[in-house]
């Protein structure tokens, strides 16, 4: 009792802006920005933008600023939506190494399409403070998979100081196909596909008859609870995101995916992608790609290029940037940069990069498109979420901070591990105390 | 059958230098016995391996209207560099450059090649399948007696990326960090050569790679054995660090006055090296308090840390760093991926810097080091931002004259001063954006990439014949 007396006193006596939980969400205008909206267009000057309960109301020029609402002058900073990380597994390990925080994969429990992150993520865990503090405000958060090609179900979440972090649950199904796949499928590609087929035709006898599928257990290919996960990968309700990275093991599943026409394939990883450009684009499946992979790193990355997402937009793929296999439990935070170096590319003889509000987009509302899920996040359209930063210079560029953070409209607090390590060992010298009592 | 003869020939030629040749000398010239050995570090040879590197021809060359960051804080705003015969003749404005291709940069920076003092291109190589997996010696937490040259594939595809994306010229390959004496490093030219000796930096030293914290103990520690522990970890250090100090000491001993010589122990031979000083520590250690139990340690036995690498830590003791002329190698903002990185602050370099300290940056990654200077823009920026005035000029030295320092090549490459290697990047903007590439490299005067030039871009063995041989990449 008394322990907890004095613990509780303690936390008083911290400071206010490292516990302070996040306002309400306020009707806000953010006027006379450098607004990017985040569709693909470039920036323009004078903009303002308009949030109203969480959501956003209006952005351009020549908005009207509702009378009696909080208005920041921008003073021409950059305004644009939060960045939509595409593919990462923030929230859901604390440090990679150890174990007991890192809830990425199934572990040896049996189930695996039935798997689903969402209960998984801890909005305190430091990469989600880290991120939200330069500016990322969603991310797409996929399980790993261990022992089936199948990882479970992604989720959906919010970078918000708050405990409510899970914007979208069960928002698509994960796999693993080419060596990965083929390494979790018994060794070979042809195993994996077999494995592939497999269930999804055992899902199809699922639908028919939910009542008498039998669960077999971990004997089974496929247990009761994987093949109700799967039903709505069948029946087109839930994008299935498919890590690949060999152009011949992409253009398989595109062949599958005559016999399954209800699939929603989304690529992850997609190294190879440039060299099949056309085929995935007539096919409509959106890419999230690794934005710099340019070593052959593996015999299914052999023609890694960093033109690839760049001719792949050019062939007219959705594109979107992701973090698979990169430090992506924390380091969304690097999709600026990624996407600044795209641009980068435009400037390099052969190369093929994208243009600001292109590369931009990549980072914004082309994830949340890929996703299937445009029409409520990634940019500043009117009806999405309230997901709005201003900058204190281009976002894409080297050592821009983000000033103001807001996340459904709710203005956010910066302060994290990262800032409270800095202001105690700016000066590294000890003081009149041990460094234990300096903050 | 010739070249195994020469072979056989030289060696037998060495066996008969290290002890026939001993006992002819007393007998000669001194009737009392033993009383002079081969002489001081002749007892065995020191560079059995040696580089077979060549500079590649090149033009004489004028940079002009360039922004000169060179290497080592200085800067000229519409400079000009001059560089011939391999070497840098002169840095500065209005040279006499008769005779030299003249590139007019308007607009762009000029820079010293990138060096990067934490590589494991050729040792852990694209493709990273099992095959080509050679950087840990993970048999035994010390193994000083490997080689990370011996393990060196220079058809690594990593080495032309890095040139070309990443502007590196210099780079040390190390071994990998499961073990706590990990083996000897070696310093290459990024130059492709069909042999490891082809692409080694003449007249480098050696590093000893060495590892602290919790790769060594779990690695060992899982397999029953010891460390299990980070005192385990100092206790086997510790040890081996008294045998050497017993193998120098038989070893001074028979070089200066002969007898029978000691029995040749390949790990110690590394780790004497290093208590003469002719073979530089780099130390992998990520925790503050870890740091300063290995500088004592290192005072103990009479060896010094060149620089702590990774060294997450670090800027919580920058002033024991400093007292220590230990530098610090480290990234701009890798963090949290294991527990010893936890307190990881992307200010890390610029509080060593600010407090005096040796810092530098490296990349530990075959995409980071495609990255550096973006890498340094980073860590510039996060200490601006916290305050402190930082230049361009002052942080190029975290890519350049540091880490040659730490290297101990600094009097031959990481800044652009007469006679030092003409090793130099034109960048096509400012280094410190996200948006600037290099636009042409040279090494040792010889110009090895042109981003115009599609003539002028390694591809290596590996790349030849498979999809996308020869792309931008």
């Amino acid at each position: 009792m008394t322990r907890k007396l004095l613990l509780a006193a303690t936390a008083a006596l911290a400071p206010m802006a490292f516990l302070a939980a996040p306002a309400a969400a306020q009707t806000v205008a953010i006027t006379n920005a450098r607004l990017v909206i985040g569709d693909g267009g470039q920036p323009v000057e004078g903009g303002t933008v308009v949030i109203r309960d969480g959501k956003v109301v209006a952005a351009g020029t020549g908005v009207a600023v509702p009378a009696g609402i909080r208005v920041i002058d921008a003073g021409g900073k950059w305004v644009s939506p939060g960045i939509f990380a595409g593919f990462t597994r923030l929230g859901i390990v604390e440090v990679d190494g150890v174990d007991q925080t890192n809830d990425t994969g199934p572990g040896n429990v049996g189930f695996h399409a039935a798997i689903d992150v969402a209960p998984a993520v801890n909005p305190k865990s430091s990469p989600i403070a880290i991120n939200r503090a330069e500016g990322i405000t969603r991310a797409v958060v996929a399980p790993d998979n261990s022992g089936s090609i199948f990882a479970g179900q992604g989720a959906i979440i919010d970078l918000g100081a708050d405990m409510d972090a899970v914007s979208k649950p069960r928002a698509f199904q994960f796999m693993e196909w080419g060596e990965s796949g083929a390494r979790a499928a018994g060794g070979s590609r042809p195993a994996a596909y077999a494995a592939l087929r497999n269930v999804l035709f055992e899902v199809r006898d699922y639908i028919r008859a939910p009542g008498s599928y039998v669960d077999r257990g971990k004997d089974a290919f496929l247990t009761r609870a994987d093949a109700e996960a799967l039903v709505p990968v069948v029946q087109g309700r839930m994008p299935l995101l498919v890590h690949v990275e060999r152009a011949s093991d992409m253009l398989v599943l595109l062949q599958l995916r005559k016999e399954m026409p209800g699939l929603k394939l989304v690529f992850v990883g997609a190294t190879e992608g440039w060299t099949v450009a056309p085929q995935i684009a007539a096919a409509g499946v959106p890419v999230i790609a690794t934005a710099l992979n340019d070593l052959p790193e593996s015999f299914e990355q052999l023609a890694a290029s960093q033109s690839n997402i760049g001719r792949m937009a050019a062939a007219g793929v959705v594109v979107a940037i992701g973090t698979i296999n990169q430090d992506e439990a924390r380091q969304a935070r690097w999709e600026k940069q990624y996407a600044g170096n795209l641009v980068a590319l435009t400037r390099v003889p052969g190369a093929t990069g994208l243009d600001w509000g292109a590369a931009f987009a990549a980072i914004s509302s082309r994830p949340a498109e890929a996703l299937g899920l445009g029409g409520e996040f990634g940019s500043l359209k009117p009806g999405r979420r309230g997901d709005v930063v201003i900058w204190d210079g281009d976002p894409l560029e080297i050592g821009t901070s983000a000033v103001n953070v807001f996340i459904d409209g709710v203005e956010q607090p910066l302060e994290n591990r990262w800032t409270r390590l800095r202001q105690r060992y700016l000066d590294p010298k000890d003081g009149a105390l041990p460094k234990a009592y300096q903050r | 059958m010739i070249r195994t003869l020469i072979i056989f020939g030289a060696l037998a030629g060495l066996a008969a230098c290290d002890s026939g040749g001993t006992r002819a000398q007393s007998a000669a010239s001194d009737p009392a016995p033993a009383a002079s050995g081969p002489g001081k570090g002749k007892g065995y040879s020191h560079d059995p391996f040696p580089s077979t590197y060549r500079a590649y021809p090149g033009a004489p060359t004028l940079l002009t209207n360039v922004t000169v960051l060179d290497g080592e804080g200085g800067r000229i705003d519409r400079g000009q560099v001059l560089f011939r015969d391999g070497k840098i003749v002169a840095v500065g404005q209005n040279l006499d450059a008769a005779g030299a291709t003249v590139i007019d940069g308007q607009g762009k920076y000029v820079t010293p090649g990138v060096i990067d003092i934490h590589s494991h291109l050729g040792d852990y190589p694209s493709p990273g399948v099992q095959a080509n997996s050679d950087g840990n010696e993970m048999t035994g937490p010390v193994t000083a007696e490997v080689w990370a040259e011996h393990s060196v594939w220079p058809q690594d595809p990593g080495f032309g990326r890095a040139l070309a994306n990443g502007g590196v010229t210099t780079l040390q390959i190390l071994p990998g960090s499961a073990n706590l004496m990990g083996g000897r490093s070696v310093v290459v030219k990024n130059v492709y050569a069909r042999t490891m000796q082809g692409m080694k930096f003449p007249g480098a030293p050696y590093g000893l790679k060495m590892a602290c914290g919790e790769n060594p103990k779990r690695v060992y520690g899982s397999k029953g054995r010891m460390p299990s522990t980070r005192m385990g970890n100092v206790a086997v250090d510790r040890q081996t660090w008294a045998r050497a100090v017993e193998y120098k000491r038989r070893w001074d001993k028979y070089e200066e006055k002969g007898g029978e010589a000691p029995g040749r122990d390949l790990a110690m031979d590394t780790l004497r090296g290093v208590l003469e000083g002719e073979i530089l520590v780099q130390n992998h250690c990520y925790r503050a308090d870890e740091m300063a139990v290995v500088m004592d340690m290192a005072k103990e036995f009479g060896y010094h840390v060149s620089a702590f690498h990774h060294a997450v830590e670090a800027y919580k003791i920058a002033d024991l760093l400093k007292a220590n002329n230990t530098c610090a190698a480290v990234w701009a903002d890798w963090y949290g991926f294991k527990m010893e990185a936890y307190d990881a602050v992307p200010e890390n370099l610029a509080i060593l810097d600010k407090e005096g300290a040796c810092a530098m940056i490296h990349s530990d990654d075959a995409n980071g080091i495609q990255r550096l200077n973006q890498e340094v823009a980073k860590a510039r920026a996060s200490g601006i931002k916290a305050g402190m005035h930082i230049s361009e000029e002052h942080a190029w030295t975290w890519l350049a004259i540091n880490p040659a320092r730490a290297l101990g090549i600094a009097d031959k490459t990481g800044s652009l001063k007469p006679g030092k290697m003409a090793d130099v990047v034109l960048w096509n903007g400012n280094p410190f954006s996200v948006y600037t590439r290099p636009e042409m490299v040279w090494v040792d005067g010889a110009l090895l990439y042109d981003a115009k030039d599609p003539k002028r871009r390694p591809v290596s063995d590996f790349e030849l014949g498979q999809p996308g041989e020869g792309d931008v990449k």
